[in-house]
This record gives C-alpha cells, structure tokens and sequence, in this order.
C-alpha cells in the first residue's frame, strides 16, 4: 500500500545579496520548518545561497495555459510602454 | 570545505574530461525561450519548435507516460546507486578520500530528489514511484547490480559509470520536458565532479605500487563493459533491437541521440584518457579507424546485459533488499514527523480560535 | 601561527614539554570525537528514514570529518612530528584514540542517532563558543567555523527529538528508550581529564565539566517540548576514552576503516 505523500514545497532561493529569490526545485517535508531544512541541504550545498523561501505547493495559485491568450496577449500591442518606442534626436543625453 | 580540493592531479591532457565540460550544459540552460509566440494548446508545435513543454501544458498520455517511466527509473539509479559505493564509506583510505565519498554518495541522494521532483510535476507522487521501485515494477540502470570490491571499484565507477552517465544526461539538458531538463542541467553541474574524483583516484592508483596499479587495472576488466551496456541495447544498423523507444522519444525530443551514437562518443572519449591513465582497456579490438574518425570496438556480451537486467546480476536480490528494508525501517519515523505535523497544525488552529473568540 | 600558539601554551604553564604534550593530547581528543562521530554518521547513507534525511546526515559527517582534518593537520604541525592527517587518523592504535564513548557505539535507530546528536552537539556548542576565545589562535580560527556547524547540527537533532517524542506512540517510547540507551554515555563528554585540566589552564582549552550545565539545561527544554522525560541516571557510566581505554565496538571500527592504509605501508591513495 502506498502511504501519504508528505507534503511537498517549493523551494525559492537567494543566490546573493541584492538578487531575488529565484525558484529552484521542490521538496517534500512534514511541515514547514523542516522543509527549509531541507531545502538548505538540498540545493545550498554548494553554497548556492544566502537566503531560502518554502511555500506549500498546494497553496500556490497559477495562471493556467489555458488563459495564455487573455492573461498575456493583451500586453502584446502596448508597445509605448517600452522606451524603445519613443524617437528622441540623438545628442540629448541622459534620457 | 570538500568542494575546492579535487584538482591536484598533473593535467591529464588538453580538451574537456567529460561532456558535461564542453558547455553543453550552459547552452542549454541558456536555451531561449520562444513560447510565447506558440499556441501552448498546441503541443506538437510547441514540440517541432523545439520549445519545452511545462506540467500543465496539454501533452499526450503516452509523452506523459513515457516520461514518468524515463524520469522514475533515472531517479531510482541514483538512489540505488548509492549502494555500491557506500560500500566503501567506511574504508575510504585518506580523509580527503572518505570526505569526497561522503559528499559524492550524498549527491546520489540529491540527484535523486531533483528527479523525483520533476517526476511529480507529471502528477504522481514520489510514494507511488517507490512503490513501483519496491515491487519491481520500474526498474533502475544495471550497472549497479555489479559489487564494488576493492577501492579501485570507487575510482572505475566515477570515472567510467559517471562518465557514461553524463553523456547520456548532457543531450536530456535540452530535454523536450522542462523540468526534466532543469532536473539535468542542475545534475549534469554536480556529475562532472564526480568524474573528475573518479578519474584521480585512478590516476593516484596508476602513480602507486604495483599492486595498487594491478587493482585499478582489475576494476577496469570488470567495468568496462558493464559501462559500455548502460547506453543500453542497439537501438541503429541491421543490429537494432527490435521494439525499443528510441524512435518515440526521439520524435518527442524526449531523447537526443542514438543508443549507438552516445556508446560512440563515450567509447572515443575514454580511449584518449585510459592511455594517459596508464590503463588497458579490455578490449582486442578496441582500435582507431582512420576512415570513420572514430575507435572501432568489440561486441558487448549482450546475452550478460539481458540476464542482468532480468535480475540474475551479482547484486540485485541484494540491492533491493536494502532498499526495500531501509524503507520499511523509516516507516515509523515517516508516521512520527506527519503525526507531529498533524497536532501542530491543530494546535495553530485552536489558538487562533481562541484568539478570535477573545 | 603553530610556533606562536606552542608558546602562548608553554608560557603559561610554564613547562614546554609537558604543555605540548597535554596541548596536543587536548586537540587530539577533540579530532577523534569529531572525526569517529562522522564515521558513524555516514554508516547512514542509504540507510535513512527519508532521502532528505540522507542528505542531512551525509553533511553533518561531513562537517565533522572537516573539523576533525583541519585539528589533525594542526596537531601534526605542532606536535614536533610531522604526521599528516591520514598518519593521525590511519595509523595510531586504538589505544592512542582519545575519543569518547558515546561517538564509537554501533548505530542504532533512528532515534537513538537522533539522542545521540542532541547530546553530542549540546556538547560541542558549548565546547566550540568557549574555544573561540582559545589562546590558540589556529584553534579558534577552527572553533569560530565549527560553531557554526554544530549549532544546525543541535538544531536538527533537536527538530527530531520533538518530532519523535511528540509523534506517534511508537516513536514516543522508541525516543524515550534511546534517550536511556545514551544516558551512561553523557557523562563522560564532560568529564575533566589530566589534558583537558592543562589546556584550560593554559588558556587553550575549556574544562568539560563547566560545559555540562548548558547543555543539560538545553537538553532539559528539548525534553519538555518533546513531551519527554529524562531518564533515571544509569548505574554504570563510560569512561576512560580520553585515555585511550575504549569499548568494544572501537576495534572493529578501527578495523574497518583503517584495513585498506596499512595493507599498503607507503602507499598513496
């Protein structure tokens, strides 16, 4: 018989100061204060951080493929927000 | 403290030890992404772009299917091939020897839990995978159902079975799947060392008395071939096994290469690096042809590859046992830890009634 | 660095002879700990409740086995000898090992492993704060590094003692049995020894026995969140592993993991 998952997490790591937390894998833990742990032996054993984030997967909220056309298309003919869409002479400087 | 002492060993010649050393690896980790100009419901468009599918694209069952078997079985290799060479955890000759052990199995481990990860991304639960592990419904790579006897064993599996296994694992780098592919990028990164302390024990050994050098030259007779097997039957020529997946797979770019072409490409990188080691490799007809470009080489026994694989290997009525037991053993620590989780998470809540109702 | 931290030693006691010998027999004690806790520890590989268990295990070995090379190649530098750190660990008898009991005893379950590190780690956190104020320079550098260690390993041994005593039934007795299963080994970590009497009035070393409050007190809170009782002192103690007098696992360890060196006199691995 197969017995209960434990709980699995997402495991977010800070390479360094000043940069994001970035995600990196998951794992599995009975609650959260182990899961930290053991996403540090995990994916920090090469001293790939300074700083790690677990979520239970479970309670993380996504945007499905489904929704790609009207979640992300919109965006796609907005193009003034971008600086590059904007003609400035050539000697201003600074902007 | 393990990591920056591996390197002592003479240059053992120009050009990269392994693939993982060609930047392979950082090119697919770079792989640029173009899914936002597919349609992701599209999964064979996505496939012909050499996009990578997500876990909640569309994909046929069989591609699902195929890759949880693929993932599963790469994954029990490596915590099965923890065995063999935790045999000689204890034995390890130097302390740098022992340390370089400890992190090299405990890698396995590590290896073994990205895999699982990406393996549960396709919605099954790592439980169920070992499940299937333990009833011998899934299988793990046969190479690991040979001993380790002597120490050489150590130095011959890192460099040859890690070799072996890098380049099979660099081409899934740009797997189809994506976090099968991320799976290997992170892996292939770690594996290269493995190669690397592998070749250097053998490279101590070979600089050694003679009886240190007859060991290495004993655990290379008895890996060789095994290594050769683990690119698995042929899958290319008039030799073809019949009813492989290496066609499927290949059209899904789930895999990269032929059987036959990565057996080639091991064969023609090792050759170069055996002769520099110092070391025979046990083939009569191991030989450069001039007009292929690449080493001719002998027939693998394959009536011993299917034996072994069937079960009829030195260690795998042992190597099973172990698994299976050391699972069984943990079963009551496994219910503790979930218990404990239960009752906090209770204990949360009747606090936070209490809280809400004063 | 080692010239300079044998006179700070000498000085201080007086004796240059004798403080070197009680100096390095002191360090030697604290590498055989470290370095035969590690060998333990890494029996586990595979054998782990869970994979991320292994992982776990697998890197406080690994901690240990680092602490236990960076004491042995200091020692070898001021012992006048010049062994290396393999000649140390490889080559001395198991009467030369100064480790205690507690780290050479067959392992156990999980529990017991868990009971075990509590302990030892109660231990070396208090050992290693008050080393990291050693008049051995070289010694606090490494002190300073393995404080650090030792804490997470404290802290996971401590996760799990909760996690066990406060769990299922099963896993409640099978703590409570291993915390009675490592009772008689306790109170030899923090026994004072003629060394480590000399070290710490040198101002290199810490006497044991000053050690033992905290970390029976910390024991004592993990205890309580644990729903778990102290056991009733054991009639019979361990001792005498400071001296070299050990008990009968250590043989076959030191069997095992020195057979391969000295099958080969000479060899370079």
């Amino acid at each position: 018989m197969t017995e209960p998952t434990q709980p699995l997490f997402e495991v977010f790591v800070r390479a360094k100061r000043g940069l994001s937390h970035v995600h990196v894998g998951s794992v599995h833990a009975p609650d959260a204060t182990m899961a930290v742990r053991n996403a540090r032996d995990l994916y920090t054993r090469r001293q790939e951080g300074v700083s790690i984030w677990v979520v239970e997967a479970s309670d993380i909220t996504a945007s499905s493929p489904d929704e790609k056309d009207s979640f992300f298309d919109p965006a796609g003919d907005k193009v003034y927000r971008h600086p590059t869409f904007y003609t400035v002479p050539e000697d201003v400087e600074y902007l | 403290m393990y990591g920056n002492d591996f390197g002592d060993f003479d240059d053992p010649g120009a050009g990269p030890l392994n693939a993982a050393d060609t930047g392979e690896v950082e090119a697919a980790a770079a792989h640029a992404d173009r899914r936002a100009e597919l349609d992701l419901s599209d999964f064979d468009a996505i496939i012909a772009a050499d996009q990578r599918i997500e876990p909640r694209d569309a994909m046929p069952e069989e591609y699902r299917q195929t890759l949880i078997r693929q993932i599963a079985q790469h994954a029990h290799s490596e915590i099965i091939g923890m065995q063999p060479e935790g045999n000689w955890l204890t034995r390890a000759p130097s302390l740098r020897r022992k340390a370089i052990l400890i992190a090299k199995v405990q890698d396995e481990a590590g290896h073994g839990l990205y895999l699982y990860s990406a393996a549960e991304t396709l919605g099954i639960t790592r439980e169920e995978l070992l499940d299937r592990l333990h009833n011998g419904k899934q299988k793990y790579s046969s190479i690991f159902n040979y001993p380790t006897l002597t120490w050489a064993d150590i130095g011959a599996i890192g460099w040859l079975v890690d070799g072996a296994a890098i380049m099979n694992q660099v081409p899934l780098c740009r797997c189809s799947y994506g976090p099968y592919a991320r799976a290997m990028i992170r892996t292939c990164k770690e594996e290269s060392f493995h190669q690397r302390q592998g070749f250097e024990a053998l490279w101590d050994l070979m600089r050694g008395t003679e009886a240190q050098q007859a060991m290495a030259q004993d655990a290379i007779n008895r890996w060789w071939w095994p290594a050769l097997a683990m690119f698995g039957p042929r899958d290319t020529g008039e030799h073809a096994v019949k009813g492989g997946h290496t066609a499927q797979s290949m059209a899904w770019g789930i895999k990269r290469f032929s059987n036959d072409e990565l057996r080639q490409r091991f064969v023609d990188m090792t050759v170069p690096q055996a002769e520099r080691l110092g070391l025979k490799l046990p083939d009569p007809e191991l030989k450069w042809n001039e007009e292929r470009g690449h080493y001719d080489f002998g027939e693998i026994d394959w009536d011993e590859f299917w034996r072994v694989l069937k079960g009829d290997g030195a260690c795998n009525a042992q190597r099973m046992e172990r698994r299976v037991t050391s699972h069984k053993q943990g079963a009551w620590v496994r219910d503790a830890a979930a218990a404990y989780a239960a009752k906090s998470e209770g204990r949360k809540a009747a606090a936070s009634n209490e809280g809400s109702a004063a | 660095m080692s010239s300079d931290t044998e006179t700070t030693a000498a000085t201080a006691t007086g004796g240059p002879a004798t403080a070197g010998a009680a100096h390095t027999a002191y360090l030697l004690g604290l590498a055989d700990d470290a370095l035969i806790y590690s060998h333990r520890l890494s029996e586990w590989l595979t054998w782990a409740p869970m994979l991320e268990e292994d992982m776990a295990m697998a890197n406080i070995s690994l901690d240990l086995i680092g602490q236990a090379r960076s004491i042995y190649t200091y020692v070898g530098s001021i012992d006048g000898t010049n062994r290396t750190e393999d000649d140390l660990a490889y080559w001395r008898d198991e009467r030369e090992f100064r480790n205690v009991h507690l780290v050479e005893q067959r392992r156990g379950d999980f529990a017991q492993e868990m009971a075990r590190m509590l302990w030892f780690a109660a231990y070396q956190k208090g050992l290693y704060a008050a080393l990291s104020g050693s008049a051995d320079a070289q010694l606090r550098a490494i002190a300073v590094k393995a404080l650090k260690e030792v804490r997470y390993h404290y802290d996971h041994a401590a996760q799990w003692a909760v996690r066990l005593g406060d769990g299922t039934g099963e896993s409640h007795d099978k703590m409570q049995a291993a915390l009675t299963w490592v009772a008689p080994y306790v109170a030899e970590l923090f026994s004072d020894d003629a060394n480590s009497v000399a070290a710490a009035d040198a101002g290199v070393g810490v006497l044991p026995s000053t050690l033992q409050a905290a970390a029976a007190s910390a024991v004592a809170d993990v205890l309580r969140e644990a729903t778990l009782e102290a056991p009733a002192d054991s009639r019979w103690h361990a001792r005498g592993g400071r001296e070299g007098v050990h008990s009968e696992p250590m043989g076959y360890l030191l069997a095992e993991m020195q057979h391969l060196p000295r099958s080969h006199p000479g060899a370079a691995w």
